[in-house]
């Protein structure tokens, strides 16, 4: 298609804008970080590097992005295993009510996160003031176990995807030449579905890392993740710049999975991770 | 219908071993039944096609040979063996996909060397084994390269190695030059029969396309709603076909029926006549000796460079095409014929009887 001049550059202008929306906010952010003011302020008041040192030596937010990563890869690891033997049984047998499963399944991503939690906090009541303590710091088996539940969606659906793309041609082929179903699985299907695994895997991090409501809901009254953290120092008095040192830092973290899922998942020339 | 003949036609596959033996071999989806009854034999290094139109049951058929389809009843012998219940692992027989089955994530040497891999072949002889077959295929060369790097005739041509290399008792190709454009295709089908020949591996072949199966097969399998309807040479298939269906499948539907057939024959039924047989002249002229003839109006000419088609109505109802050599005319001398008068004569030899369906 070709555009006329004016319509190129109108084209452009919302684009921009369209990007300024999303990003300002972030960059400013950034900018704070650095700000020498003790509070949001604008304009910058002067560059300083305190904050970061403050931030990074800060004890609290340590522990609580520690917490963050060792319930974000323990919901990980498990949505990994459910979520792939979901997807085979789904996607490679027809029974009765799989359209129904496949429903009960998704359905999770798209219920409001606040009844989520509330339904997650009724259910785990008699285990909401468990916790144990993974390499020095809290973590919640329940928080764990109700990441999970969204974590599985996305592990899920990258793999049906994966599944249903691929066919069941390769694994056929495989059989035909003489390989059982296990070196079928060994050589063939795993390797053909490891990047689905890898970018839903990623997607799933990111999702547990940064869920603060359902973790409000069923963390136990010892467990911090980060985004609990941020959220209380928001209101405590002279958090505020150390707060946006973390916010800065988490942009830039999450830069890396988003990249990682674009470049992994699926065949070359085929977009990223499915959600 | 008629039972499905299963008799051998040619003269030597009476002492050739059975390399598949079907034996009232049924399948069901659900309701549908998908192949319902075959028993056919299939010689020791013969190329047999199974030809049909999809949906006639012939890739199940195809399938269940090589075990990724259980069947409902009957019974799938392998040189003489029963495998019905047996996975494709556990059976001497390779597969050629219609859309290949590389493995994406190997490399075409790694994709040949797969079923010697699994098989626990010393790597040093596998690899020999596979360079050879990538050479036999004429892809020397192309060793390192991904499939996704290959144009749809080299892929074809490594699945076609993949299998071979396994040096199977049966080779099976479900539709595999269907992908490929014309050219290529014709191209495919004399390497094929060639590959077929120095490797003297028995060929089970599928396909909707009735010039492949002719230009290629030792026998032809014709499937019908899941029945064969006639099993021969491709020289009896085209020119004795034994039901209405297989005269119109292979080849044009070029039936004589109804009260033309009648005043032709002088009783009820239906005839076959394949339309290079038929021969157009003068109205006024009379048959000779041994030969029927018709009078019909031409409705259509169709030219198709070496030669013509005309589509004539007959007197009595009905139509035959008729296929003229261009030996003398050009393509403005046939277009006049439309809608002249003409007679059609054949000789008798080249009539036959079919089972009337309708």
């Amino acid at each position: 298609m070709t555009l006329s001049r004016p319509a190129k550059w109108a084209f452009g202008l919302m684009a921009m804008v369209c990007l300024a929306f999303i990003y300002v906010p972030l960059v400013v952010v950034v900018i704070n970080s650095f700000n020498a003011s003790q509070v949001f302020s604008w304009p910058p008041q002067g560059f300083t590097t305190e904050w970061w040192h403050a931030a990074l030596t800060n004890p609290g937010a340590r522990s609580a992005a520690l917490s963050s990563v060792l319930i974000a890869g323990a919901a990980t690891l498990f949505a990994l295993v459910m979520g792939s033997l979901v997807a085979f049984a789904l996607g490679r047998y027809s029974f009765f009510g799989r359209q129904t499963v496949s429903l009960l399944i998704i359905l999770p991503l798209a219920l409001p996160g606040i009844v989520t939690a509330l339904a997650l906090r009724t259910a785990f009541k008699p285990w909401l003031g468990t916790s144990w303590e993974w390499f020095g710091v809290a973590v919640g088996p329940t928080v764990i176990a109700a990441h999970a539940t969204f974590c599985i969606v996305v592990i899920y659906n990258n793999v049906i995807a994966r599944l249903r793309r691929m066919g069941t041609s390769p694994e056929e082929a495989s059989m035909d030449l003489g390989a059982g179903v296990f070196t079928t699985f060994r050589l063939v299907t795993f390797p053909l579905i490891r990047p689905a695994l890898v970018a839903g895997a990623v997607l799933a991090f990111g999702l547990s890392f940064d869920e603060i409501v359902v973790t409000l809901f069923t963390a136990p009254a010892d467990v911090t993740t980060l985004p609990i953290w941020i959220f209380q120092s928001l209101f405590r008095p002279n958090q505020g710049p150390v707060v946006n040192v973390v916010a800065a830092l988490l942009v830039l973290i999450s830069v890396i999975p988003v990249y990682l899922s674009q470049k992994l998942s699926g065949d070359p020339g085929h977009a990223g991770g499915r959600m | 219908m008629p039972e499905a003949t299963q008799v051998s036609s040619t003269a030597d596959a009476a002492d050739a071993a059975v390399a598949v033996a079907l034996r009232g071999l049924t399948k069901s989806f659900g309701d549908v039944v998908a192949v319902d009854g075959v028993d056919l034999d299939i010689y020791d290094g013969e190329f047999l096609t199974l030809l049909g139109p999809s949906g006639s049951g012939k890739t199940t058929v195809l399938r269940m040979i090589a075990g990724f389809e259980m069947p409902s009843g009957g019974r799938i012998e392998l040189s003489g063996r029963d495998v019905t219940r047996q996975a494709p692992f556990e059976r001497d027989v390779n597969t050629v996909f219609q859309d290949y089955a590389l493995f994406p994530h190997m490399s075409v040497l790694q994709n040949v060397e797969y079923g010697l891999r699994v098989k626990k072949v010393a790597k040093g002889e596998r690899r020999q084994r596979a360079l050879e077959a990538l050479a036999s295929v004429q892809l020397a060369g192309f060793e390192e390269r991904k499939p996704s790097q290959m144009s749809g005739g080299q892929r074809q041509r490594v699945a076609l190695a993949r299998a071979l290399v396994n040096r199977p008792s049966v080779l099976l190709l479900d539709e595999p030059l269907g992908a490929l454009d014309l050219k290529l295709r014709e191209q495919m089908q004399v390497e094929l029969k060639e590959l077929q020949r120095q490797v003297g591996i028995t060929f089970v072949f599928v396909t909707h396309d009735q010039e492949e199966a002719l230009t290629m097969s030792d026998r032809i399998a014709v499937f019908n709603e899941g029945r064969i309807e006639q099993v021969g040479t491709p020289a009896e298939v085209y020119e004795r076909p034994t039901t209405a269906f297989v005269a119109g499948f292979v080849g044009t539907s070029n039936l004589l029926q109804g009260s033309a057939a009648e005043k032709v024959l002088g009783h009820t039924g239906v005839v076959s006549v394949r339309p290079e047989k038929i021969r157009m002249v003068n109205v006024l002229d009379s048959p000779a000796e041994g030969e029927h003839s018709v009078v019909g109006v031409v409705r259509d000419v169709v030219y198709v460079g070496a030669a013509t088609r005309f589509v004539v109505d007959l007197e009595g109802g009905g139509y035959l095409v008729s296929l003229q050599q261009n030996v003398e005319t050009s393509s403005m001398e046939v277009m006049g014929m439309r809608g002249r008068q003409v007679r059609l004569v054949w000789s008798r030899d080249h009539e036959f009887r079919v089972a009337d369906v309708t």
